[in-house]
């Protein structure tokens, strides 16, 4: 006994304590799998479309753009599943908040940082809904947020034919320009800096002097604040810890006292959240809503989620995997047409990359918990 | 006043027109083993989910150190040192010994919003409390899936302990371990009783239960068959009486009338 308590106090002299390298640590961290993935999607278009302008600072901009827009959904996505559910609805509320946003500025006179805040708490509220009813009902997510898929939908179309008499909102373009809060999703960061790079001829101009890239845009930052926040939550702080409890093991969770309840619905309303600065980003960007803003969104969140290293069942996966997924996603579809492969094809690519990525992560998984 | 750490008196359970406990009286010691001993469908299930609040009895009163109490949730008995750990251990194999140490009781750093999960004081007191069992945790930040039945028992144990137990409710701790793994964990449940905690050993393994136990209570289709004191109480007794002793021997009466009429 005594010799055992000293070998942990003196760990470094423990002599059943293998060095393990670093190596051998991020083998078994569930972000591998994208991370990998990642590197040779690059390593693959570097070498079929690296003389076509895809790297050059505005390709970059642009493939950056794609991703981080999924990225944005499949981090909240991510953490909703390792918290033990899903969200299918995400894809209709990207539409709904674009319209939430749109009618009351465009047809009803708001200010647009009001109807912004409006579109948030209506995100608010239908992620209460969804989470109320999962965790009241005990129905799994996929029931419950797929009815809420088509009845965020339906209500966006028929809200928008009802008090517009079309299916979009164009004309928030010129109300972007005064608005105090509509910058945080729509203002390209960094701006000097690529003046000063496209002065030095370093990045492409356009015909009037002005880089063809403006700036990196607001979501990119999104996306990257994102993950910080998602990951920081996940790793350092109490309720990252019953994120993975929640997930992992509902009953045992609530057995030492953590509010299950509680915090599947705050990742409900994570998600929902999510979408709507999606939304934000779109609309502000496109200058417009549309009703079918966002379609499909949500499987796509959730494969860039899967590719990431998430568990279907819930308790494992990281915030870092997840945006990895989306890089690896953006990137290739835009990628796609800087070479010669028909773009019919990028949906192959998606399903074969989403199944090589289960498997993989499986494998990891397995690696972890059962001390191979 | 006695020196009972808990008193559960006359207590009594109904779901419906169903009696799933009756009159079932325990008295829990400090430093003493009580093993709760019964068969399948005696009751042992209710009667553990009434003493952690679960559920409330419908009769019967329940004491601790002295003062009449009544458990509106699992939560209340938790505050008054009173810590169950189910067969289920309440254990997320894919999370690290230590979250899963902590799980709902983090230690935390730093003040106001900022407050984080402090990881490293919560990675070291896991591995120095693993340590003190004897469970030499390489890495605290292994998963529990990696470690052995015996060894998830001992972790689910001494979480309990650390956060302040001081009557210890287990169920069926040693029913899915090997005879090896199964020692270590009853190793640790006395030494556990040493350091002044009661417990309450839930078990059906009569030769788990003998070793180890100071008083047995008996239950038999939702009533107690009273408590014993060890050196009151031979093992065979204590076998015959967990068995159904009599229903044993009923049916050895019957056997024979059988044999006796097939001859004939």
């Amino acid at each position: 006994m005594s010799v055992k308590s000293k070998s942990i106090q003196n760990k470094s002299k423990d002599e059943r304590l293998r060095k393990v390298s670093n190596l051998k640590v991020l083998l078994n961290r569930p972000e591998l799998g994208a991370l990998g993935g990642s590197v040779l999607v690059f390593i693959f278009f570097g070498i079929v479309a690296g003389d076509t302008g895809m790297f050059s600072a505005y390709g970059t901009i642009n493939f950056l753009e794609v991703s981080a827009n999924l990225g944005i959904i499949a981090i909240a996505a991510a953490l909703l599943m390792i918290g033990g559910e899903f969200d299918l609805s995400v894809g209709s509320m990207i539409g709904f908040a674009g319209i939430c946003i749109a009618i009351p500025a465009i047809y009803w006179g708001w200010p647009l940082w009001s109807s912004i805040l409006f579109a948030f708490s209506m995100a608010v509220l239908v992620g209460y809904a969804n989470g109320i009813l999962v965790v009241r009902t005990g129905l799994p997510s996929f029931i419950v947020t797929l009815a809420m898929l088509f009845i965020l939908r339906g209500a966006t179309l028929a809200l928008t034919r009802l008090i517009t008499g079309r299916t979009q909102v164009p004309g928030l373009r010129v109300l972007i320009e005064n608005d105090p809060i509509a910058w945080i999703f729509s203002a390209d960061a960094f701006k000097g800096v690529f003046t000063w790079l496209g002065s030095l001829g370093l990045i492409a101009l356009r015909q009037d002097g002005t880089p063809l890239a403006t700036g990196i845009p607001a979501s990119v930052l999104w996306w990257v604040g994102m993950t910080i926040f998602a990951t920081w939550l996940l790793m350092k702080t109490r309720y990252g810890n019953w994120i993975f409890a929640s997930g992992g093991d509902k009953l045992g969770a609530r057995n030492v006292g953590v509010p299950v309840g509680r915090v599947k619905i705050s990742l409900f309303i994570g998600t929902a959240v999510a979408a709507t600065i999606y939304a934000c980003v779109q609309v502000l960007d496109a200058g417009s809503a549309d009703t079918m803003r966002g379609f499909l969104k949500e499987l796509e969140a959730i494969v860039a989620a899967v590719v990431g290293g998430c568990l279907l069942t819930g308790g494992y996966g990281s915030a870092i995997g997840a945006a990895f997924g989306a890089l690896i996603f953006g990137t290739v579809s835009m990628g796609i047409y800087y070479t010669d492969v028909d773009t019919d094809w990028f949906k192959v690519f998606l399903g074969a990359m989403m199944l090589i990525a289960v498997i993989f992560n499986n494998f990891i998984r397995r690696r972890v918990t059962e001390n191979k | 006043m006695s020196n009972n750490l808990v008193e559960f008196n006359n207590i009594s359970k109904f779901f419906g027109s169903v009696i799933a406990l009756k009159d079932v009286t325990m008295h829990i010691k400090k430093g003493q083993i009580m093993c709760l001993l019964g068969d399948n469908g005696a009751g042992k299930s209710t009667l553990i989910k009434t003493l952690s609040g679960v559920h409330k009895p419908d009769e019967g009163e329940i004491i601790v150190d002295g003062k009449q109490t009544v458990f509106d949730s699992p939560r209340d008995a938790l505050d008054l040192g009173i810590a169950t750990v189910y067969q289920d251990l309440a254990l997320v194999s894919l999370m690290s010994v230590t979250r899963n140490f902590f799980m709902g009781r983090e230690p935390m750093k730093g003040f106001g919003p900022f407050k984080t999960f402090d990881v490293n004081k919560a990675n070291s007191i896991a591995s120095e409390r693993m340590g003190q069992i004897g469970i030499d945790v390489r890495d605290p930040s292994q998963a529990v899936g990696t470690m052995s039945g015996g060894e998830r028992q001992c972790l689910a144990i001494s979480r309990a302990i650390y956060f302040g137990a001081k009557v210890l409710i287990l169920d069926e701790p040693t029913s899915a371990l090997g005879v090896h793994q199964a020692s270590v964990v009853l190793k640790y449940i006395v030494k556990a009783a040493a350091s002044g905690l009661g417990v309450i050993l839930i078990t059906h393994n009569v030769h788990h239960a003998y070793p180890v136990g100071n008083s047995f209570t008996i239950l038999n289709r939702g009533k107690s068959m009273g408590t014993f004191e060890k050196k009151n109480l031979s093992r065979e007794k204590l076998l015959g009486m967990m068995a159904g002793g009599e229903e044993l021997d009923k049916l050895e009466v019957e056997l024979k009338e059988i044999d006796r009429t097939n001859k004939n």
